[in-house]
């Protein structure tokens, strides 16, 4: 079972109509990495998992799984397996069955295929409720054994299209953590596609962020938080305040720019053109307030609100030409020098902290 | 409705009519629940309670007697007319049952999954329904024009050269009787069956694709097991209504073939009510029968 195949998307392409859901991605998911296809809703990462999985027609472009070109291969024949949103587990029959669906489908005997399944509701530990019909079970109890269905077919990859997204916040914890194990003992591909940057952050050795049809970044999870590649990622990824303005000209190797109808800034970073809009991101727990920022790694602004959450404290800061900066300080900080809504603060940050992010080209 | 907005008036009212505004919340289930038991009552448990004691009573050609008789359930049950009159009116059912579940069936499945708007659904269901617009009787005559002797299809067939003469048996036989049958009750079996193919949920089918189904394995392991609750309240609509039916017997026959209510409506016209009585109560309890054995075999609960 430790058969575990690379999966190779080629600049495919989905059209539907007019629309396109998914513009000429090509991404590499290396032979068993936990992948995690993260993006806000209607962003094609759904679409791009069914034609990995072939349950949608690929427009353009070629899908390899292992050393076979899939593109044309229907779903069971693709060494895939796939676990739906809702687990679509087939209400009539008990879980025995539902399990043993695809041996009956290939036409293994009936002892043979029902003793599989037992093993393999053993190896969920969901053995107890063989008999028992999917109705009567809880959300947790349905996904292994949509698992259960799934792995049955002794897949190279297994694809799941937000399968926590049934559950309940505490369930959703639990189960992600059995589906990292899972993937971890299988030693296959596992694609999981979801819009919790959380839930990516959590299981993923490999965040492809998507938005519009497009990857905006794809690499480890650490990269992805840390180096966002766009404000797109930075924003979605959250903990990064986004700055945007326009380059002005370059100093000790770092890009200077003008946030329009305020202060001058500098970030580290490739060199830009003069005139070039740029966006920087700044990690909003590296940020300091009440010191005095070097030239260009700071401003002074107006506190707009303060949030107590326990271990921290959130302030929203505006000035400078920068609307609700974010500032997430430690509570012994802030209650060391507390600041009240409406005072000027001083803001700062350290040169390596502010990122000069990149722009897809359109 | 009125109750809730009763109880709060009555407590503002007056505090010592507390124990009468109690006694009402304890009768009020049965108001509510009174209108639907008295027409149930006095249009379908009384009718029924008549007619099983009418059909213990002593008959002669002019009046019927008051009498605990059982001489008209012997005279149905022992006689071979009666027992040929039956299984007539069962091959029937079976035949009319059998064709308008494989047409509805597939007339369901082709609007439920092959038209991908609602609103075309919609539409051609409604397309389906037109024909019930028009009376039962006047559907059923309408078949004469069409198979008759002269008729549309044997005028056609002889002007044609196909046959030399008109084919005798499109009209006034049980092939005539069955047609007009399929075509009056194939809509019962459409419209239950569209509606359990309706909740199927179409991840599903992917999932059973995922798992290696080829077409009609899908159809044999998906979606026939959860059409079935449809199919089972279809058979039911299906074989009572050809149970109890006897004008499309008589008009498409021409009186050449019979049925169980057939044979009551010739009793009812010779004024012979208790032996029609008993008849009626043989037919219910073989109907009944027939339903409990379809609710033993698929559980349609879901469905309701």
């Amino acid at each position: 079972m430790s058969k575990a195949a690379e999966i190779d998307i080629v600049s495919v392409s989905k059209v539907y109509g007019t629309t396109t859901a998914v513009e000429a991605i090509s991404l590499k998911i290396p032979a068993g990495t936990y992948c995690c296809l993260l993006g806000p809703s209607g962003c094609g990462k759904t679409s791009t998992l069914r034609m990995i999985a072939g349950h949608e027609s690929i427009s353009s472009g070629d899908v390899r799984l292992g050393n076979t070109v899939v593109t044309d291969l229907p779903p069971a024949k693709r060494g895939t397996a796939m676990m739906f949103q809702s687990y679509a587990l087939f209400p009539h029959l008990d879980l025995i069955d539902n399990v043993a669906f695809s041996l009956k489908m290939k036409g293994v005997g009936k002892e043979e295929r029902r003793a599989k399944a037992l093993d393999m509701l053993k190896l969920m530990q969901m053995e107890a409720y063989a008999a028992r019909r999917p109705a009567q079970l809880s959300g947790g109890q349905q996904q292994r054994v949509a698992l259960a269905r799934a792995l049955i077919t002794d897949p190279e990859a297994l694809l799941l299209d937000e399968p926590l997204s049934a559950l309940d916040p505490f369930l959703k914890i639990r189960m992600r953590a059995e589906l990292k194990k899972l993937q971890t003992s299988l030693g296959i591909t596992f694609v999981h596609v979801t819009h919790s940057q959380e839930e990516a952050m959590a299981l993923a050795d490999l965040i492809v962020v998507m938005n519009d049809g497009r990857i905006e970044q794809a690499a480890h999870p650490r990269t992805v938080f840390e180096r966002p590649a766009t404000a797109f990622v930075a924003r979605f990824m959250g903990d990064h305040n986004v700055v945007a303005g326009r380059v002005t000209g370059s100093r000790d190797g770092m890009v200077v720019f003008d946030v329009p109808g305020g202060a001058s800034l500098a970030a580290s970073g490739q060199g830009r053109e003069v005139g070039e809009p740029i966006d920087i991101a700044i990690r909003t727990d590296h940020v300091r307030i009440g010191e005095p920022p070097a030239k260009g790694l700071g401003f002074t602004g107006i506190v707009a609100n303060v949030e107590y959450r326990g271990s921290t404290v959130k302030l929203s800061v505006n000035g400078a030409g920068i609307e609700d900066f974010t500032v997430i300080v430690d509570d012994t900080d802030f209650f060391a020098k507390p600041v009240a809504v409406s005072d000027a603060v001083p803001i700062a940050w350290d040169a390596e902290d502010a990122i000069v992010l990149g722009r897809l080209d359109s | 409705m009125t109750v809730a907005l009763d109880q709060p008036a009555a407590t503002t009212v007056a505090k010592p009519a507390r124990r009468r505004r109690f006694s009402l919340g304890a009768v009020a289930p049965y108001l509510q629940s009174a209108p639907l038991a008295l027409i149930l009552g006095a249009f379908l448990l009384l009718p029924i309670i008549m007619i099983v004691v009418v059909s213990f009573w002593d008959y002669d050609f002019a009046a019927m007697y008051p009498d605990f008789l059982t001489t008209n359930y012997s005279d149905v049950l022992g006689s071979w007319v009666t027992w040929k009159t039956y299984l007539n009116t069962i091959k029937f059912a079976v035949i009319v049952w059998a064709l308008t579940l494989f047409i509805g069936f597939w007339v369901a499945y082709f609007l439920a999954f092959h038209i991908r708007t609602t609103a075309m659904q919609m539409v051609l269901f409604l397309v389906c329904t037109v024909p019930f617009l028009t009376s039962n009787i006047i559907r059923m005559i309408s078949w004469i024009p069409v198979l008759g002797r002269n008729g549309l299809i044997n005028s056609t067939l002889v002007h044609m050269g196909l046959v030399p003469k008109p084919i005798e048996w499109l009209l006034y036989s049980e092939f005539a009787v069955v047609l007009a049958m399929v075509h009056l009750y194939t809509l019962f079996m459409v419209t239950p069956i569209f509606n359990t193919l309706m909740r199927i949920d179409r991840s599903l089918f992917e999932a059973a694709r995922d798992a290696g189904a080829s077409g009609w394995q899908v159809l044999r392991n998906v979606v026939i097991p959860l059409a079935k609750p449809g199919m089972a309240i279809g058979t039911i609509f299906v074989v009572t209504l050809v149970m109890a039916d006897f004008s499309t017997v008589q008009v498409m026959s021409g009186g050449q073939s019979a049925s169980v209510a057939l044979m009551m409506k010739n009793q009812m016209s010779l004024l012979q009510y208790p032996a029609a009585a008993a008849n009626a109560v043989v037919l219910l309890v073989l109907v009944l029968l027939m339903v409990a054995g379809i609710l033993r075999i698929v559980d349609i609960r879901k469905e309701l």
